[in-house]
């Protein structure tokens, strides 16, 4: 027990020897850098708090958006499939199903550039550069009619739009509106003349199918077998180097069992596979073309592809920079490759 | 019970199909005498007689193969991508109130991340005496605290405003876990980088962020920070999952889901909120005039009968049965549960498994004696401050139609003499 309290003793002395001036109660943790906070703290409030110098219009914007988001968000903003619509929805939050946009809804632009640059380019957070995001919010602006093309947005000029639905928000006020009538003993007995059903979930019929883990597990077993005589031909470092590559590739494309088209189509057995040829997925035209003109993914022209999408076909919905590194290239390759139809 | 009672079957028709068939069986299996004898009593089984696993056959076991279709599941129509979506907790298929990790609902916006002890860096910033930086083996040094909690997705029963929807449980209440924490009060955390500088603490905001690509980032006013926000590490005794923010993430208790930052970085006290797109764009309720309401953080009080319900249908023909639920109030404890058979003509009060506990889920129970009529049932929940969840038309006289968030009506499950179970509305 005395030798149990001594050494409490000793470390809590030790502790406080080694606690630097600045210290709390407890003397843990160390102080944050200027260069680290402000690698971190760059969120912008509704005043303007926190806006870079920088700038950017639309048509700079469009640019960007094209090559960075349209393929989620569509060439208007106007929202592929389930991805957010950013235009549009004027006047209809008093509507049935109203169209939340930025235009629509969101009360502060800052909101705007904080997001964007913040979370944005989805499967790329952060790479933009202040006056890139300018530019976007821009665009947006301009998709939403909010600005004329040839206005420049800039820390200087953040303020001179107006945000529609600024004043549309009013602080949680459930205490006065719904708490005191909804509080107090409840009815028990006869609290209603008749009951009937209005609705019923089976005959919208959206509820998933609870299919399931028995068969998983049988799939599983089979796809263990195939998996044994692939091995010996793919190289499995490379092709776990190249399933950290596919991150980026993750927004828009699937692959392997259960795969599906999203933006971009499924791409389970595309190395050696014919070009423009996963079922129900709508190519561009140049991709069309050159799948009539008889064109194969084989590794050489995954990579060409891969480094240059644009450069390499025209016209392709891909909107992906591209992939530097020769490294990377074979990286993927080898884990598409590793999924074989 | 034969072994195909115990899998899962792929298609509802098939699944309702099986739960008839079994019903008709155990109905059987009711009468007083058995007709022959149980040959799974009369001859010796092969677990009775040969040997079982060793132990190390596995090392942190999973539930029992049997048990496979105790998963969370997603609905895939509701996002376009599952690196951001969410998807459900098997409450249909739980008991007690504790959510095991492994199937607790998740909720993702730039997917689930591998972020190491060792890489973990949390900063305080902003108006501190002194910003600071801690390491998780930080974390792990200051004094810590225990508590369970319930985290309900501001969305949870969403898609059923406008109607019933989903036929299960699982949708239309599974976005929602309850764990025991452990953790570092925030309170302790900013009193350790010192809030002087903050001046009178009144109107003071806290900013909290994630370390994944969305870095999720949520204002949290100063009062609540100080009050019972957790900096978690632990959950149901064991390192939080991946998948729930691992290695840190924040409890805001009684709170929407989505402040619960994961895979926290970075806390830094304000003199304003970011009006963040989680807090401006989502999570805000717009009301039938068009008008929205903000800083709706309260989860009020709800409940669900989770069994018998459609994914888990009465299986054993009439007489005992015991109908069961979950309620909580992020406002305060459950007090009371009513349960109603007729759609909320007349209500019987439930039994509570232990008195209610703050801001964590309670379990009812009502034991009954089923006579294999058709059943409309619901459940009424009753918190503290006296407030009594609300149906659904009286939710709809004060937001209309148009909300996502924070639906906490009542729910019907139409029960059929057969024993299966549908989501309905009633009148």
């Amino acid at each position: 027990m005395s030798k149990f309290l001594k050494s409490t003793a000793l470390a809590v002395a030790v502790s406080l020897i080694a606690a630097p001036a600045f210290a709390g109660k407890f003397g843990l943790g160390r102080p944050a850098l200027p260069e680290e906070i402000s690698a971190w703290d760059g969120d912008i409030t509704p005043d303007g708090t926190g806006l870079p110098v920088g700038s950017g219009d639309a048509l700079d914007g469009e640019e960007i958006f094209a090559e960075k988001c349209a393929s989620c968000h569509g060439d208007f903003a106007e929202g592929l499939g389930n991805w957010p619509k950013l235009a549009g929805g004027a006047d209809t939050l008093n509507h049935e199903d109203p169209l939340k946009t930025v235009g629509s809804y969101w009360p502060y632009l800052t909101t705007t550039f904080d997001y964007i640059k913040r979370s944005m380019p989805y499967g790329d957070a952060g790479s933009l550069t202040d006056d890139e995001v300018y530019a976007m919010v821009a665009y947006i602006l301009y998709s939403n009619d909010l600005i004329e093309d040839d206005f420049v947005l800039s820390n200087e000029t953040f303020f001179d739009v107006e945000m529609p639905n600024a004043n549309g928000f009013i602080v949680d006020n459930r205490a006065e509106t719904e708490y005191a009538q909804w509080t107090g003993e409840p009815c028990m007995q006869d609290c209603k003349d008749v009951v009937e059903v209005t609705m019923r979930a089976l005959v919208l019929d959206v509820t998933p199918d609870q299919g399931g883990a028995a068969e998983d597990a049988v799939a599983e077993t089979a796809e263990d077998e195939v998996v044994e005589v692939a091995v010996d031909v793919i190289d499995a470092e490379l092709a776990a180097a190249g399933a950290k590559v596919f991150k980026k590739c993750k927004a828009c494309h699937q692959i392997g069992e259960g795969a599906k088209n999203k933006s971009g189509p499924l791409l389970t057995g595309i190395v050696n596979g014919e070009a423009g040829a996963v079922e129900g997925f709508k190519y561009s035209k140049p991709m069309k073309k050159a799948a009539e003109g008889g064109l194969v993914w084989t590794e050489a022209e995954l990579a060409a592809f891969l480094a240059k999408p644009r450069a390499y076909l025209k016209g392709t919905k891909m909107s992906f920079a591209g992939l530097k590194k020769e490294a990377d290239q074979k990286a993927l390759i080898e884990y598409l490759r590793s999924f074989e139809n | 019970m034969s072994d195909k009672d115990n899998n899962i079957v792929s298609s509802r028709r098939a699944f309702l199909g099986g739960a008839v068939a079994a019903g008709a069986g155990a109905l059987t299996a009711n009468a007083a005498n058995a007709q022959t004898p149980d040959p799974l009593i009369t001859e010796i089984q092969p677990w009775a007689q040969e040997f079982g696993d060793g132990v190390d056959a596995v090392r942190y076991g999973l539930p029992i193969e049997h048990e496979g279709d105790v998963i969370r599941r997603n609905v895939e129509w509701l996002t376009a991508d599952t690196v951001s979506s969410i998807n459900f907790t098997p409450i249909h298929a739980l008991d007690g109130t504790i959510t095991p990790q492994g199937c607790a609902f998740e909720r993702h916006h730039s997917g689930a991340i591998d972020l190491k002890k060792e890489d973990y860096r949390l900063m305080i910033n902003g108006l501190v005496d002194t910003p600071l930086v801690f390491s998780y083996a930080d974390l792990e040094r200051f004094p810590r605290e225990n508590h369970v909690y319930f985290c309900e997705c501001a969305a949870n029963t969403g898609m059923e405003w406008a109607g019933a929807q989903l036929n299960g449980a699982q949708f239309t209440h599974g976005m929602i876990h309850n764990m025991e924490y452990t953790g570092v009060p925030l309170r302790t955390l900013l009193e350790e980088a010192g809030l002087d500088t903050a001046g009178d603490l009144a109107g003071k905001w806290v900013f909290v962020e994630g370390a994944d690509a969305s870095s999720n980032g949520r204002s949290i006013p100063m009062e609540k920070a100080l009050d019972d926000v957790l900096v978690a590490f632990k959950a149901n005794g064991e390192a939080l999952r991946k998948e729930h923010g691992y290695p840190v993430r924040l409890v805001v208790p009684g709170w929407e889901g989505n402040m619960w930052v994961k895979w926290i970085r970075r806390i830094e006290v304000m003199d304003a909120p970011v009006e963040s797109r989680e807090e401006t764009s989502k999570y805000t309720d717009t009301l039938e005039d068009g008008t929205s309401r903000k800083w709706t953080w309260a989860m009020d009080a709800k409940s669900v009968v989770t069994s018998p319900s459609p994914q888990a249908p009465i299986k054993h023909g009439t007489g005992p049965l015991v109908i069961t639920g979950l309620a909580w109030s992020g406002r305060g404890a459950i007090t009371r549960v009513d349960v109603s058979k007729d759609g909320g003509k007349n209500w019987e009060t439930a039994r509570l498994a232990k008195p209610g506990e703050k801001m964590a889920l309670t379990r009812f129970y009502l034991d009954t004696d089923w006579d294999g009529s058709e059943m409309m049932l619901q459940s009424r929940a009753m918190d503290d401050t006296g407030y009594v969840q609300p149906t659904k038309t009286q939710l709809r006289e004060v937001r209309g139609l148009n909300s996502i968030y924070h639906n906490n009506c009542i729910q019907t499950w139409l029960v059929r003499s057969n024993g299966e179970a549908e989501n309905v509305e009633v009148s």
